[in-house]
């Protein structure tokens, strides 16, 4: 299990950006797969448009206590990537006019910001009808100053959304690393306590299943029911909802494809499993994504391949959501893991 | 060719049987997917029979298959080798349930 972030290790993948080299050529350069564009092209989807925008996505900061084998936001302990209170203050400008109805702040863990909390009061005062924080659990009972953090969640009326990619202590602890099973169950349990997850109750709790290795995510529908009923029966956690996310090939969950040779199995399985009415609901097509620094960007994982919109507005300082709106949507070959199967997004399936 | 019988690219090259043969070849895959899908068994339960019967009738591109799949579905290896067990156990009894016809045999031809 990694302590480092690729980039605390120097790896060349990530510090010279040959992701999108590989993401090019191989087995799509020499035909053997199509292209997303061609793909797309085929039922007339190409260029990809951005629908109303439904979803700011702000990531405020690639710092986090865990080091996730699958990580694509290659994010640790060692990430000294962070919002300053600057550039949040110009996110709150735009929270506060955006038409966007969901905020959906994320990391790293969002919780290690310095201000986090002060952003999530200020923020929490636009009236955003679904304030979601991604929070990975273990930040919960990390350290003492974030013990609290259900009863901050609580007074916010956050939206807490969580990975857990296992109700199994094996698989958990193989992806996210050694105790993390407990402590999610510790920190679920303590949701639970406060009221979130609860059936009939409106304080949110979803929890988010991404498979921990070179394989796509199964049936979202069949999967929410394992969980619950394992979740339930072993431990008396309640949750509302289960995401299933596809692993998309960026960062840390590419260079452990290519390490353990998976890569092409796995960019031939996300490629069969295309699925054209994924398209039209990509959250590239509802969503705006705000990096540590202010610059936007079709999704969070273009944030991390370092493509930023194609519009004359590519930072926060000078939004403008109509300008915005008018742009075609970067794609590449990454973009075939959020039309695979049901489709995958930060909101599970898409179909 | 390749020099040996087996290649794991062979397997996705499985739709192209339907090249030689549409007609079958489509009644197959539409039979095989309507299988798999949820019924009186759930997939999941499906997805561990075709696992063991994978095993048991030695075929490596449906091991490789199964074994993603129950992946995919969240079966853990715990389940994956009961079901494994459950075959070979079935394949062992079948070998030595013919002991009976051995015995059979040996009795009728003794003195």
């Amino acid at each position: 299990m990694a302590t480092k972030s690729l980039k605390a290790r120097h790896e060349a993948l990530v510090m010279d950006n040959k992701q999108m080299e590989i993401l090019n050529g191989g087995i799509f350069e020499n035909g053997e797969l199509p292209y997303f564009k061609d793909k797309i092209a085929q039922t007339g989807q190409f260029p990809l448009r951005p629908k109303k925008l439904e979803i700011l996505q702000i990531n405020v900061g690639y710092m986090c206590n865990q080091v996730c084998e699958h990580c694509h936001v290659d994010a640790g302990p060692d990430r000294k990537e962070i919002m300053t209170r600057e550039t949040m203050e110009m996110c709150l400008e735009v929270i506060r006019n955006t038409a966007a109805h969901t905020l959906d702040l994320t990391g790293g863990a969002p919780e290690m910001n310095p201000d986090f909390r002060w952003f999530v009061e200020e923020a929490a005062k636009a009236g955003i009808k679904d304030f979601i924080v991604r929070s990975n659990l273990t930040i919960i009972r990390a350290n003492k100053k974030y013990y609290d953090l259900p009863q901050f969640f609580k007074k916010h009326n956050i939206h807490v959304i969580s990975s857990m990619p296992h109700y199994t202590r094996g698989k958990t602890d193989r992806q996210r690393g050694e105790g993390v099973f407990d402590l999610s169950i510790t920190a679920l349990q303590e949701l639970n306590a406060v009221g979130y997850g609860m059936p009939d109750s409106s304080l949110r709790l979803d929890l988010v299943y991404n498979p921990s290795g070179a394989f796509l995510p199964g049936d979202q529908v069949a999967m929410e029911r394992d969980f619950k009923k394992a979740l339930k029966e072993d431990f008396g956690i309640n949750f509302h909802n289960l995401f299933s996310i596809t692993n998309l090939p960026i960062a840390r969950f590419l260079d452990y494809l290519i390490a353990s040779g998976n890569y092409e199995d796995y960019m031939y399985s996300l490629v069969e499993a295309y699925n054209p009415s994924a398209v039209a609901n990509v959250m590239c097509t509802n969503t705006i994504s705000v990096s540590w620094d202010g610059w936007l960007y079709d999704c969070d994982f273009n944030q991390m391949l370092g493509l930023k919109v194609a519009s004359k507005i590519k930072h926060i300082k000078d939004y403008n959501e109509d300008i915005l709106n008018d742009r075609n949507i970067i794609i590449s070959q990454h973009c075939y893991g959020c039309t695979a199967g049901a489709g995958s997004s930060c909101q599970g399936s898409v179909t | 060719m390749a020099d040996s019988y087996y290649d794991p690219a062979d397997l996705r090259k499985f739709g192209n049987i339907t090249e030689w043969s549409e007609e079958l070849g489509t009644k197959f895959f539409d039979y095989y997917g309507k299988v798999f899908e949820e019924g009186a068994l759930s997939a999941r339960e499906k997805s561990l029979i075709a696992l063991a019967v994978a095993h048991v009738v030695k075929c490596p591109y449906c091991i490789d298959v199964y074994t993603k799949d129950g992946l995919q579905k969240g079966i853990t290896k715990e389940e994956m080798m009961e079901a494994v067990h459950a075959g070979a156990a079935i394949e062992s009894g079948a070998t030595l349930v013919h002991g009976v016809q051995m015995m059979n045999k040996y009795k009728k031809l003794s003195m």
